[in-house]
């Protein structure tokens, strides 16, 4: 059996979560609501996050093109992903929303562009 | 002198909401002047997600965020000046801008919206003893160096200050390729929001030290490290508890400062506490037809408040240049027991709106305490909270309904029990 100490992020409360991980079973304490309690669960068990980063641009007003993964991607691949942003370079003009990297270290998410430059 | 109906200091969020909202309440002639070289202000170099929960229903980036606001600006038609920086501002509404294409130009404005924002508190301000080496940056410098300009800041970071844009930077560095050794908080609890510390700080393995400070910066030429101390509860250091950091870069993130020199110079009152202008219900200052919003009126915690606020401010100098001016008796808000401020400072009962919403921040973390409110000593309301903290604001209605039978003269605002 493992155990982690979260603090829940769901709201301002914070509240210190126990999660216990027994198998399969996994067990929130400390949590004050439901939102807490999955936030506890997915944590442990599927953590994942919004990488959000800046590749280099060229012909554009601007060096840097603000990026980000379209979803959630493993919390274990984030350094992985930065890695494939630090390698990409991007021609002006680009739209917000357009694909820089598509299907990111086959996450399964593209990363896109988060700002329009002509 | 060129007269335009509505001019508008600043196009970062504040400006853009209060324009559009200007505009939308029938003014045409409304003109941005924005000193950098593109609209959006902070939120261009704000490339972390996390924006526009509350207005969009949407975690955006600051970039996306702010490109709903210019873009609705292009739409609308709405014409503003880039490369712009306003030098005076005067009590008769005469606003001196320069640029490299007119020179200095005077122009008369029926209505001002002051959005220039917010400064981040140097280390001038700071008194943190040592050299002056390369190496030192407020956390802010450091976000525009690498997420707008594309350099790399430093290789081996501490970060003194645990503000929001401090904890966001600690993570970006981190994902750039940098280590950062610690952030030190000089309080007992931390500025940032709770989020931030978890996925900027705890994901990375970053320590958070709290009621600890830097009591020495290292190195002549470039930083080479920093000495950091414990301090008491008089946020004094403990002789005894130094210890050495290496680091060749020092990031400050220990507050914000609204940017109020153009106010000031206007005449315009300001409000010892939040460093803002003091302003009525309709976000008006007591210079009549100069309104503030955004950072400039006092630090907000979201974006999102920031555009909500903003978006009011342009209606209600809208509203002053079709004639209705804010007038009347005055009643005097003020926080008091825990409550450091609010915002508004001044509700004019007269000509006020159905319901107005009055921001604060609070002095310390309570839990489990009351936010009350008294008219003339006589309490309205009470509500229960769970949590208040100094690094997010909380806000209370007044209702203009509740003036009908009586007009107090004080409204004061508190935590209790």
């Amino acid at each position: 059996m493992q155990s982690y100490e979260l603090t829940c992020i769901q709201c301002p409360i914070g509240c210190a979560l126990t999660v216990t991980v027994d198998g399969d079973a996994v067990k929130v304490t400390g949590n004050t609501c439901p939102r807490g309690e999955a936030y506890g669960v997915k944590e442990v068990t599927a953590p994942s996050r919004t990488v959000t980063s800046t590749v280099a641009l060229t012909g554009g007003a601007l060096r840097r093109l603000p990026v980000r993964t379209a979803g959630d991607v493993p919390k274990a691949k984030i350094f992985e992903v930065m890695e494939q942003i630090k390698k990409t370079r991007v021609k002006a003009p680009v739209k917000l929303g357009d694909t820089v990297i598509e299907n990111v270290c086959g996450t399964g998410t593209d990363v896109i562009a988060t700002k329009t430059v002509k | 002198m060129t007269q335009h109906d509505i001019i508008i200091i600043g196009g970062g969020p504040a400006g853009l909401a209060a324009a559009i909202a200007a505009r939308k309440a029938g003014i045409g002639d409304v003109l941005i002047l924005e000193r950098d070289d593109k609209l959006g202000g902070i939120l261009n170099q704000c490339i972390h997600n996390g924006f526009g929960l509350h207005t969009f229903g949407a975690e955006l980036t600051g970039p996306e965020y702010a490109e709903r606001y210019s873009d609705q600006v292009e739409e609308l038609g709405i014409p503003y000046k880039l490369r712009t920086i306003v030098a005076d501002v005067s009590e008769n509404r005469e606003v001196t801008y320069v640029n490299s294409t007119e020179g200095v130009v005077t122009v008369k404005a029926g209505a001002i919206v002051l959005a220039m924002g917010c400064r981040e508190r140097p280390r001038g301000a700071l008194g943190l003893p040592g050299y002056r080496p390369a190496g030192i940056f407020t956390a802010g410098t450091a976000q525009r160096l690498m997420n707008v300009e594309g350099y790399s800041v430093g290789k081996k970071v501490f970060i003194l200050g645990s503000g929001d844009i401090g904890l966001i930077m600690a993570r970006r560095m981190t994902l750039e390729g940098a280590q950062v050794c610690c952030v030190a908080e000089l309080m007992p609890y931390s500025g940032g929001l709770n989020r931030n510390i978890v996925q900027c700080l705890r994901d990375f393995n970053i320590p958070l030290l709290l009621s600890h400070t830097v009591t020495k910066i290292h190195g002549k030429y470039r930083v080479e490290g920093v000495t950091v101390s414990q301090v008491d509860g008089n946020r004094r250091p403990i002789p005894g508890t130094e210890e050495f950091y290496e680091c060749d870069t020092l990031l400050l993130s220990c507050g914000l400062l609204p940017e109020n020199e153009l106010s000031r110079q206007a005449g315009v009152g300001i409000d010892r506490v939040t460093g803002g202008p003091v302003v009525d219900d309709s976000l008006m200052t007591d210079i009549p037809g100069v309104f503030a919003c955004g950072n400039v009126l006092h630090v907000h915690d979201l974006v999102d408040y920031v555009s909500e606020e903003a978006s009011r401010a342009g209606e209600h100098a809208a509203r002053f240049v079709k004639g209705s001016v804010p007038e009347g008796r005055e009643i005097r808000l003020e926080g008091s027991g825990g409550v450091r401020y609010t915002v508004p400072q001044l509700i004019r009962p007269d000509t006020m709106a159905d319901s107005v919403v009055v921001r604060f921040r609070v002095a310390d973390v309570y839990r489990d305490k009351s936010i009350a409110v008294y008219y003339d000593g006589v309490r309205v309301q009470k509500r229960k909270k769970r949590i208040m903290a100094p690094g997010e604001m909380e806000q209370i209605t007044i209702r203009k309904d509740g003036f009908a039978a009586s007009v107090p003269e004080k409204i004061t605002v508190t935590v209790e029990d």
